[in-house]
């Protein structure tokens, strides 16, 4: 019997559910359990209307298991889009929130709550689909393998969808343990921490099991990134809840040790899951859109083991002249600093690829959007080891500088790496000749582009108007501003913010629709990028 | 174990250890003979479409 097993899993997972909402300690556990008994409910239902039984005797229909599995790919890819649009659209509010205070809507909607929202949906949401479906497609064709485990893919893609609705149901709700990309409660941790055993089983097993003698370097990349996020996460979320059905845990640190941990995992999720991840797909997707090989393949693997090694230490950074220990801040700046070189090979080594290639820019507008997320890499990744320097964060510390750093990061490096690889993966896993529409890519990509640029321009004005306004002392010794007065000061700089998310956002919507229609196989007639090649002069070969 | 022990073995004895590792990976990865290798992989995501899954 096909289904039959996960339906009655799910069934007995809703019952569990729903002795959660029955004998709750208290109301927030109760309201959350009752969202999980809704959500196992309508999975169970759906379960169970795919059952397929055979009668007795008759040997079931083998599903064909020789080529790679794709189905669980579609579905990330579907999901990545999805939260992508989810995720931005959720950012605009809250940075209209803050420009214009009347669109907090107490108490779900207001900008305490919905901001971890918006950074979990883009990070952990988009970022975290986009990784699972990539990593599983890229790991089967250079590995020539299947996915190992079979239907266990299908447990990560959606364990990993339940995790993502519990974490926003409960930042609604108002449960959050207060710590930066790590707000969800105990029980929510213990949930991801399963599902995210199951991912390193799949993507390891399937590694064990390949073809090829070696191992690519996107994989080493993607392997890093899965081991490591485990254990940043097990380290920081250990902790104390007050009942077994309660939604409130006490960590198992304190004070500056607690601060510490926190940013050793902060960090790290910026390093290993928002670089090291990304960078796997970078060594995959932009040799095959160029289609040539990585520039140096040494260098790729200088630039692994010295991202490794250095990005673990670079943490402390974010606590500059706190109660952290001075020798702990000047490691986090020393790497810090010294992340510079591994990250400029990185970016050298994909811009590189394209060497004796760069013609295909004019015709390929997804090739643009890889070279572009490089170029942000590059630039992102020389601004913040100048903002771990001690004597540059006593100025952009706390400010928005710091936002508009992590937004040129995420929205430019992550963000435009991801569409480029949705482009590349949609005509491929649904066997079409070609995307909808170039010329959309190529919208989606100024449109980003421009969102980005004002997004980052008007946070450097804005964060260095507060950190001067900040420090500024009168001839008495006196602070000159109150907070208030330097929130205000930069009112025209939070509208132009929500304008060029805005703008990120148009650009996402353009690449859902080219994508829906890309599936559903229309191809649109229009002009080929780079003009018409009939009236393009002649090139004749010297010889 | 005291703070300072932990403290003054990991800016010593643990920063050696880890630096010998990292510098012991970079030679390995120049190693002579390395780069005809390390050709030979980087081809490796442009012959997935070989049908012996």
């Amino acid at each position: 019997m096909k289904n039959g097993k996960e339906a009655a899993l799910l069934g007995g997972a809703t019952f569990v559910a729903l002795l959660g909402a029955g004998f709750a300690s208290d109301d927030l556990f109760r309201a959350h359990a009752w969202v999980l008994v809704f959500v196992l409910a309508a999975s169970t239902i759906i379960m169970m209307r795919r059952m397929e039984v055979v009668p007795a005797g008759q040997v079931p229909v083998q599903k064909d298991t020789s080529g790679y599995m794709d189905d669980v790919i579609r579905y990330g890819v579907l999901a990545t889009t999805f939260w992508g649009v989810v995720g931005l659209l959720v950012g605009v509010i809250i940075a209209s929130q803050l420009a214009w205070p009347w669109l907090n809507i107490e108490p779900w909607f207001n900008f305490g709550r919905l901001r971890p929202l918006h950074t979990s949906a883009v990070i952990f949401a988009f970022g975290g689909n986009a990784l699972i479906c990539t990593s599983f497609y890229i790991v089967q064709r250079t590995c020539r393998a299947r996915l190992f485990g079979g239907n266990t893919a299908w447990f990560v893609f959606w364990g990993y969808q339940l995790f993502i609705v519990m974490a926003a149901t409960g930042y609604l709700l108002g449960i959050t343990q207060s710590k930066e990309y790590a707000e969800p409660e105990w029980y929510v941790d213990i949930w991801l921490t399963v599902v995210w055993v199951a991912y390193l089983v799949v993507f390891l097993g399937t590694i064990v099991k390949r073809k090829e003698p070696h191992i690519y370097v996107a994989n080493w990349f993607f392997l890093a990134f899965i081991i490591t996020v485990a254990m940043l996460h097990l380290v920081n979320n250990l902790s104390m809840p007050v009942s077994l059905t309660g939604s409130k845990s006490y960590s198992a640190f304190a004070g500056v040790q607690d601060a510490l941990t926190q940013w050793w995992y902060g960090h790290n999720a910026v390093g290993f899951f928002l670089t090291a991840g990304f960078l796997g797909m970078m060594y995959y997707f932009v040799p095959k859109q160029a289609d040539r090989p990585i520039y140096s393949y040494r260098l790729s693997i200088v630039h692994f083991w010295s991202l490794i090694f250095l990005y673990i230490w670079a943490g402390p950074h974010h606590l500059h002249y706190t109660a952290l220990p001075d020798w702990a801040q000047t490691l986090g700046m020393v790497f810090s600093i010294m992340l510079w070189m591994p990250s400029w090979g990185g970016m050298i080594n994909g811009l590189m690829t394209l060497q004796g290639a760069w013609d295909k820019l004019r015709t390929d507008p997804v090739l643009r959007m890889f070279v572009i997320s490089l170029a942000f890499y590059g630039m992102s990744t020389f601004e913040g080891p100048m903002m771990s320097i001690k004597t540059i964060n006593s100025l952009s510390h706390y400010t928005d500088w710091t936002i508009g750093h992590v937004h040129s990061g995420a929205l430019g490096w992550n963000g435009m790496i991801t569409f480029g690889a949705l482009y590349y993966l949609v005509p491929k896993l649904w066997n079409r000749e070609r995307l909808y529409s170039l010329r959309l890519v190529n919208w989606h990509l100024w449109l980003a582009t421009i969102g980005i640029v004002i997004y980052a321009a008007v946070m450097w004005v804005a964060g260095i108007t507060q950190g001067l306004m900040w420090r500024e002392y009168d001839d008495q010794g006196f602070l000159v501003n109150s907070f208030i007065e330097t929130v205000s000061a930069i009112h025209p700089e939070y509208v132009m913010r929500m304008v060029g998310g805005l703008i990120y956002l148009i650009g996402a919507l353009i690449m859902t629709y080219n994508i829906w229609r890309t599936i559903r196989g229309d191809v649109r007639d229009e002009v080929p990028m780079g003009g018409n090649l009939a009236v393009a002069p002649k090139i004749v070969a010297a010889e | 174990m005291d703070y300072t022990f932990m403290r003054e073995f990991a800016d010593s004895w643990g920063l050696i250890y880890l630096f010998l590792i990292f510098i012991g990976a970079v030679f390995f990865t120049f190693r002579p003979g390395s780069k005809e290798v390390a050709d030979r992989i980087a081809r490796i995501p442009f012959e997935e479409d070989r049908d012996d899954v």
